[in-house]
């Protein structure tokens, strides 16, 4: 599978011997408004793909930084149907490709098929499902397929080598490789059995991308030794909650640490 | 089960993060060998006998049928059962296997009311596992009680502050510790909902109830009965009885779900009457949700009842018209448990007290010669504080 226009992206980085940097807000914290802002700050400070999350009121693969950033969200009213026209009047004047990381409850009450119509008509390029496992998938793959979005799918390091073959498989995107302990801020230090563990999940071709909880430039350029891209979520959602004065200078650091 | 594994029709299934994944497999596999380890079943079945107290008595309550003038009405006794309810059968089950076929050195588990919690740090006691219990706050400050003896047993409860602060929140709280915990840790999870294999692995190991109800409906009366009632919040002690029974053509079941302040005043638990579908908490069923299928809040006067959607094989067994789902309001729930206080000398938990309510609603319209089973899936000692308070009297 070649994939589509996040892969594209991700193989035109690589042939230049660079790393993407991926930065996750969520969609609506706490408006619209705000969110376009910050979607320019991080365009212009250098994302290269940006994940933009869905509010969920039981986000159970997130932590307490992007639940209580989803609840916000919520408060505000938000939902897929608003978040979908919202990126449709965006389109065009983003550099950065949009991928969704969204449950799988608001997809179905939406209407599956109808979900990746309306998102293709938004410019959305991909698409995370964190509570969809690839013996799900199926259904969800073939119309990511039919309108041109890429899958991306989660590999955990307690992941088997017969399950990750079957993951990398079903990602058109890139493989979304996230932590065991997913606590934010954690110190990184890596040892030799993750590191082959990574080389594996590698080793299929594919571009791997880490999500680590990274929290600073520093933890940044650690782990952009071993991906393909650097995932950063919690971290960001946080400066521009509590101090959006330092978003910007805290951004361009992370782009030059990758 | 459905075509597909960990289905039931079309509900079930597994959507959880990919961290969950190897650990459910392990469990899957952990199960298989159970279901046929002579030895894992023989001490399961001999704790059951000697530290619960099963067979539980399948009780011929005379006074509340000569009340009512029709159908015979027997209660299955789960109320008699170690730590007063239904729970401790699973909670047992699963920190056995926990403990001796796949060698965790901790269990964690959810908790609304307090109930599951006791019976797993129960359960962790007795085959010497650490334990913590997930516990919203908003029901800690209602179950204070349950919390101090979870804390006696030696488990440690964690408060959860997320969300509501109910059930559904300790269970996303209590599977992200999973997630991290996965290599050392079993999951207790509390009734037949969640990731396959949960809905058949607590089954399993509810069972118990519908083949001793069977066996001694039939020694007393040598028929099989007309009609089995059982409360259904997640839907363990129902799915329990009704699983022994499926085959039986004539025998029609009816689970109870908390119709709270009525349907009309949305402030329930009655997924049926609500008849939405949806992925949540890691499978496909009946879910309370909003149109953009986020979760509502419930409500019922009954804390183990008080979730937003059912297990998947009674969405699977409600659409194949096997079992009928009704509900009994919050005002409904009240009469019969003081009913049955009063006639009996049972206090049911607030969760059965909906299975007697609808026993309440059938039972004169029967003939004399049909028989009603109702499972009384719990004790009413944890409930009685509520009840003085919602009565106005404090004690």
């Amino acid at each position: 599978m070649k994939g589509f226009s996040i892969r594209k992206r991700l193989d035109e980085i690589k042939n230049r011997s660079e790393r993407a940097f991926i930065p996750y807000i969520m969609a609506g914290d706490p408006d619209f408004r705000e969110t376009e802002k910050r979607l320019r700050i991080l365009s212009e400070g250098g994302a290269d793909i940006i994940e933009l999350g869905v509010p969920f009121t039981d986000p159970l693969a997130d932590g307490p930084t992007i639940q209580r950033a989803s609840e916000r969200a919520l408060k505000g009213g938000v939902n897929l149907r608003k978040i979908l026209n919202f990126l449709k009047d965006l389109k065009g004047s983003l550099d950065c490709p949009i991928v969704l990381m969204t449950y799988l409850n608001p997809v179905y009450c939406y209407g599956i098929e109808r979900f990746f119509a309306d998102a293709k008509e938004a410019n959305v390029a991909g698409v995370i499902f964190p509570d969809l496992t690839f013996e799900e998938s199926l259904p969800y793959r073939v119309l990511a397929q039919k309108y041109q979005i890429d899958t991306i799918f989660l590999v955990a390091p307690t992941s088997t080598p017969n399950r990750i073959k079957k993951i990398v498989q079903a990602c058109t995107g890139f493989v979304y490789y996230v932590s065991i302990t997913g606590i934010t801020g954690s110190s990184l230090r890596l040892d030799d059995t993750f590191k082959d563990h990574i080389n594996f999940v590698k080793s299929f071709k594919k571009p791997v991308c880490v999500g680590f909880g990274v929290s600073s430039a520093e933890e940044a350029k650690y782990v952009s030794q071993f991906a393909d891209g650097v995932i950063v979520g919690s971290a960001i959602v946080k400066i521009f909650h509590e101090n959006p004065e330092r978003a910007i200078e805290f951004i361009k650091s992370l782009r030059e640490a990758i | 089960m459905g075509r597909k594994r960990g289905y039931f029709g079309d509900y079930g299934g597994r959507f959880v993060p990919e961290t969950l994944m190897p650990a459910l497999e392990e469990l899957e596999r952990a199960f298989g060998r159970a279901k046929v380890d002579k030895d894992f079943i023989n001490e399961f079945e001999s704790l059951l006998k000697d530290y619960v107290g099963r067979p539980t008595p399948l009780y011929f309550a005379r006074r509340l049928t000569e009340y009512f003038k029709g159908a015979k009405i027997y209660l299955k006794r789960e109320d008699l059962a170690h730590t007063g309810a239904h729970k401790i059968n699973n909670a047992l089950g699963q920190a056995l296997l926990a403990s001796r076929l796949m060698k965790k050195e901790r269990i964690i588990a959810e908790t609304g009311a307090g109930q599951h919690g006791v019976a797993t740090a129960t359960a962790a006691s007795l085959t010497g596992l650490n334990c913590e219990i997930y516990m919203g706050t908003e029901d800690i400050r209602r179950q204070a009680l349950n919390v101090f003896r979870m804390n006696l047993l030696g488990a440690r409860v964690v408060p959860v502050d997320t969300g509501s602060k109910t059930l559904k929140d300790a269970i996303n709280e209590a599977l992200r510790d999973w997630t991290t915990n996965v290599r050392t840790t079993h999951y207790v999870m509390g009734t037949v909902f969640g990731p396959h294999p949960y809905p058949s692995l607590v089954r399993f190991f509810q069972s118990i109830i519908g083949r001793e109800a069977r066996k001694q409906i039939l020694k007393k009366e040598g028929k099989l009965p007309s009609v089995l009632i059982a409360c259904v919040g997640g839907g363990s002690n129902s799915i329990g009885l009704f699983s022994a029974f499926l085959n039986d053509r004539d025998v029609q079941m009816i689970g109870v779900e908390a119709g709270g302040f009525g349907i009309n005043s949305g402030k329930h638990a009655a997924r049926f009457a609500h008849a939405a579908k949806g992925i949540f908490q890691g499978c496909f069923s009946y879910v309370l949700e909003d149109r953009d299928g986020n979760i509502l809040q419930t409500h019922s006067v009954s804390a183990g009842l008080d979730y937003a959607s059912v297990g998947p094989e009674h969405a699977y067994l409600h659409d194949i018209k096997r079992v009928k789902y009704t509900y009994a309001t919050d005002e409904e729930a009240l009469e019969a448990f003081e009913l049955l206080s009063r006639l009996e000398g049972i206090i049911p938990a607030l969760e059965s007290a909906h299975a007697v309510a609808e026993c309440i609603k059938i039972a004169p319209t029967m003939p004399k010669d049909s028989i009603i089973v109702v499972n009384l899936s719990g004790r009413g000692d944890k409930d009685v504080q509520e009840v003085a308070r919602i009565k106005g009297k404090f004690i």
